[in-house]
């Protein structure tokens, strides 16, 4: 069967197979690689697009079903490796992330979320990320990016009345040397 | 000035978070075009023997190239631990006997990945269940053998045959034993296992695999092919983590290199979920018997720990772990007695084999458990009764009774730092409070102190940096990063010596034609080791550098320095020459090598703070403050991103995590829909305290960091989770601590 998804502000079409997944039409029919499967029930969120502005699973959803819809993927988000979007470079500066596995689709995630609650708690982010599992990071650091991402100081006071003894993220100046952005 | 202990934002990042990383089952190399894709026929029962494979229907399906059984597979059957029974060897496709649920049993290859999954399911074959054997008991007992040619299901052992001493608790006031859990654990990177490959024209064969070290997995793959090493150019591509599960190689990837010289064509393949969670190894899986004995004041005067390790149904790292459980059993304590033993097993599952500390949390649950029966058992505080029995810094370097060298540690004064940073004092009298009021959330107070092993067996390390004429620079390291950013860590030790920045630094890893030594990264060893050996090749740079700058300045070597931006100069003049226009003279380039000798032993101490609801039984982490001392840190976003994993990943073992199996052998926790991996709901924000003491074994002072969370963190939060019902009479509970089993020993109490 024939889809025209618009990806990335690009439109696109191809003949699929109607049981083809969303994200194998992203990864393999249009080769935008960022958006990884990391399960297949629907519950590590690695996939995670926007579609028309909302974050979904796209391991999911059928091609079809966004046929004459609108995705954003990372790639879609960040157009280049020198123009982070701001949530990107927020989990870039709070050291979000380590293997980048689950990084894309946390990404998406977080630009959903931050769609529908502009500023939310410490307790919100962690709700609102419970769909994206993340391995490596203990979800310390994404917190505190979502935070920044928000315009939120991450080491400002948290609900929970922990905040003053987490640890500060951040660049620090290192005189005579590069710490490798402006992040 | 030193860039040693600056926040560096990662350089892998800007890739990773717009195009994303080039994982194995990303990639684009034009010599995977026209790959067949690989789909593995596993076995769905967990010990059986196979009466018949019919592949007829699934050869004639569209897009199949080749259904592949094992007698037609040219790879013979293999020993994956050379310290197993030598009878327990794997066939890399099951023909007479499957052993676990998820051994790959046929082998399909067609032109679209879809079609695979198609194709095999129309591979018929016929089984004879046998009695599986999950329980390690029962394994011990040998009722049921997994290889009867070997006689026994014990795979190998630590003086497992040594009958322990009657006598050895003699003197002793108190003596406490318990049998406890230290359960089976999915390592459960976000990236399943991915492995593609494509033999050329030469008779070589190049090999794309998703591991933690290129050179051990070359070598692996090499020995079950028959191959020379060098037929294999093993390439790693960016790595979706690792946590020890993808140490080495397994039988599939060696699938992949044969189907691909079979087939004439480049092999691709990416594993499920499903397949990975009974497929990729696991790790912990201990049944250990702790015994304590000391006097009323709280002086521990013996210890004992008497393992049965499960490797699995075919012994792989797991069988070797024990080693290092025995090896740690007294952790950071000075009991004038210790004795252990441990042994190896094969059952009905999964193999096991490393994850996030591979033998050392196993220790320290187990001492630290230990710990608490006895003290509860003599009515003191878990904390004070831990600070007496404490080695002293004075005591360092020392062997410990169970044949560690450690190295330094100042475990009182983390322990210290860590009361200090929880309030413990104010903690405890707010338990005090809600027991008085019987509230139905108590609060839970858990102290761990611990200590580890980091780069143990494997002490070297290779290392090259060149400077280019266009002023960038290369460097190649042995280790192999997935996750821990090797890449900025690495350019910042380089840069450190040659005052380059980092944006003009590479770093390269993992490409075994360019690297062909190296160890990789496990066990916390790549800064310690390759980390080290990049300080040590870009100091030998220099002084390489400065010897050529001082023929070209006519200057003595004496006077010349480097300075910021890349240049030698003349010490108080302007003349100077940049390492660029050395490097254009003749090729500036140091290869080196850096050998530790001996493993460190980084230490540390944490608190859990947790709330337990006595009526459904669920705990949950409110707090938790650690002290990990790994020595002076190269860069803290990095260090604190290693401690932060860890700590989750701890919090997860005690709380929620368990792969388990039913008794027929049936794995009930194979999706990510069963099995406990924590979201960010399910955890706290976690509280950092710095420490650091230098280790003398190498010259940046830096042990390892990687898995100092899982080992504190762990008997931290069950400790803590006990604590809460403390008073209502629980004195231990198995982990996972999961509601019902909270609520069931509360119970259980109660009666």
């Amino acid at each position: 069967m024939k889809v025209e998804i618009t990806v990335n502000g690009e439109r696109t079409s191809a003949d699929v197979e109607p049981r083809l997944l969303l994200v194998h039409y992203l990864r393999d029919v249009q080769g935008l690689k960022a958006t990884n499967v990391g399960c297949d029930t629907t519950s590590c969120g690695a996939c995670t697009v926007l579609l028309d502005g909302e974050s979904v699973k796209a391991c999911t959803l059928l091609a079809a079903q966004a046929d004459g819809l609108e995705v954003t993927t990372a790639e879609g988000l960040s157009p280049d490796a020198e123009h982070l979007h701001p949530v990107a470079a927020a989990f870039r500066a709070e050291h979000g992330l380590q293997c980048g596995f689950c990084t894309p689709g946390m990404v998406m995630a977080t630009v959903g979320l931050l769609t529908e609650n502009p500023k939310p708690t410490e307790r919100e982010v962690r709700e609102g990320l419970e769909g994206n599992l993340c391995r490596c990071t203990g979800y310390h650091n994404i917190v505190r990016a979502v935070l920044a991402a928000s315009g939120q100081d991450p080491d400002g006071p948290r609900e929970d009345g922990h905040a003053e003894l987490a640890p500060a993220g951040g660049v620090e100046a290192a005189p005579g040397f590069s710490t490798g952005g402006d992040a | 000035m030193s860039i040693m202990g600056t926040r560096v934002v990662r350089v892998e990042d800007p890739v990773f978070l717009s195009r994303g990383a080039t994982y194995t089952d990303d990639l684009t190399d034009e010599r995977l075009t026209g790959a067949l894709h690989l789909t593995l026929v596993r076995s769905p029962l967990a010990h059986a023997r196979i009466t018949s494979i019919d592949v007829t229907e699934a050869r004639s399906a569209p897009g199949v190239v080749a259904v592949v059984t094992g007698t037609e597979l040219d790879i013979a059957p293999a020993l994956l631990f050379g310290g197993a029974h030598k009878a327990m060897t794997r066939p890399f496709l099951a023909t007479d006997l499957v052993r676990f649920v998820g051994e790959p049993v046929a082998a399909v290859l067609t032109e679209e990945a879809y079609q695979g999954q198609d194709a095999a399911d129309l591979v018929e074959v016929d089984y004879e269940p046998l009695p599986a054997v999950i329980d390690l008991v029962e394994a011990a007992s040998d009722a049921t053998l997994l290889f009867p040619e070997a006689g026994t299901n014990t795979s190998n052992g630590f003086s497992h045959e040594k009958e322990f001493d009657p006598a050895f608790f003699e003197g002793c006031d108190v003596v406490v034993t318990k049998e406890i859990v230290n359960q089976r654990l999915a390592a459960a990177p976000l990236e399943t296992r991915a492995a593609s490959a494509v033999w050329g024209d030469d008779g070589r064969v190049t090999l794309w695999l998703s591991t933690q070290n290129a050179q051990s997995a070359r070598d692996e793959i090499a020995g079950w092919l028959g191959l020379d090493a060098a037929t294999l150019h093993l390439i790693t591509p960016d790595v979706g983590g690792g946590f020890g599960a993808k140490i080495g190689a397994d039988p599939e990837h060696a699938l992949v290199v044969r189907l691909a010289q079979q087939t004439g064509r480049p092999v691709r393949w990416n594993e499920s979920r499903s397949e990975n969670m009974t497929g990729m190894v696991q790790g912990r899986a201990q049944r250990q018997t702790i015994t304590i004995g000391g006097n009323r004041e709280g002086d521990v005067l013996a210890y004992r720990l008497d393992v049965i390790q499960d490797a699995g149904a075919y012994p792989r790292l797991g069988a070797v772990l024990p080693m290092f459980t025995r090896m740690m059993a007294p952790g950071v304590y000075d009991f004038p007695k210790v004795e252990s033993r441990a042994r190896v097993v094969v059952t009905n599952t999964t193999s096991t084999a490393a994850y996030r500390g591979a033998g050392r949390p196993e220790a320290t649950a187990a001492v630290e458990r230990a710990m608490d029966l006895y003290a509860a058992e003599i009515g003191k505080d878990a904390a004070e009764v831990r600070r007496r029995n404490l080695l002293q810094p004075e005591q360092f370097p020392l062997k410990t009774k169970g044949g560690a060298p450690y190295d330094s540690g100042e475990y009182e004064k983390a322990l210290d730092m860590v009361l200090d940073a929880a309030g413990y004092a104010a903690l405890r009298a707010e338990q005090a409070k809600r027991r008085e009021n019987g509230e139905v959330v108590q609060l839970g107070i858990g102290v761990s102190v611990f200590v580890e092993i980091t780069g143990g067996g494997a002490f070297s390390e290779d290392a090259a940096v060149e400077v280019h004429a266009d002023g960038t620079v290369t460097v190649l390291t042995g280790t192999s990063p997935h996750g821990q950013g090797h890449a900025t860590a690495w350019a910042m030790l380089a840069s450190d010596h040659l005052g380059i920045p980092i944006e003009k630094i590479t770093v390269k890893h993992g490409d075994t034609d360019l690297i062909p030594r190296g160890q990789g990264t496990m066990g916390s060893r790549s800064l310690q080791t390759g980390g080290v050996a990049v300080h040590k090749a870009a100091g030998e740079l220099i002084e390489l550098a400065k010897q050529r700058a001082a023929d070209v300045l006519e200057a003595n070597v004496d006077d010349l320095e480097i300075v910021a931006g890349g240049s030698v100069a003349v010490r108080g003049t302007e003349t100077a020459i940049t390492l660029a226009e050395l490097a254009d003279r003749e090729p500036l380039k140091v290869e080196t090598n850096f050998d530790s000798g001996a493993p460190s032993f980084p230490f540390g101490a944490h608190v859990a703070v947790v709330e337990v609801d006595t009526e459904s039984g669920k705990a949950v982490v409110d707090r938790i403050f650690t002290v990990d001392d790994a020595g002076p840190v190269l860069n803290p976003l990095l260090c604190e991103g290693q401690r932060h994993g860890g700590i989750a990943q701890g919090i997860s073992q005690a709380l929620l995590e368990e792969v388990s199996y039913d008794a027929d052998g049936n794995p009930l926790t194979a999706t990510f829909a069963d099995y406990g991996i924590p979201s960010a709901a399910e955890l706290p924000s976690f509280t950092l305290l710095d420490m650091a003491t230098p280790t003398p074994l190498n010259p940046l002072g830096v042990k390892g960091i990687g898995e100092a969370g899982t080992i504190g963190a762990t008997p931290a939060v069950q400790s803590a989770v006990i604590d809460a019902v403390s008073h209502l009479g629980v004195r231990h509970i198995d982990m996972p601590l999961t509601p019902v089993k909270v609520w069931s020993a509360i119970q259980e109490a109660s009666k």
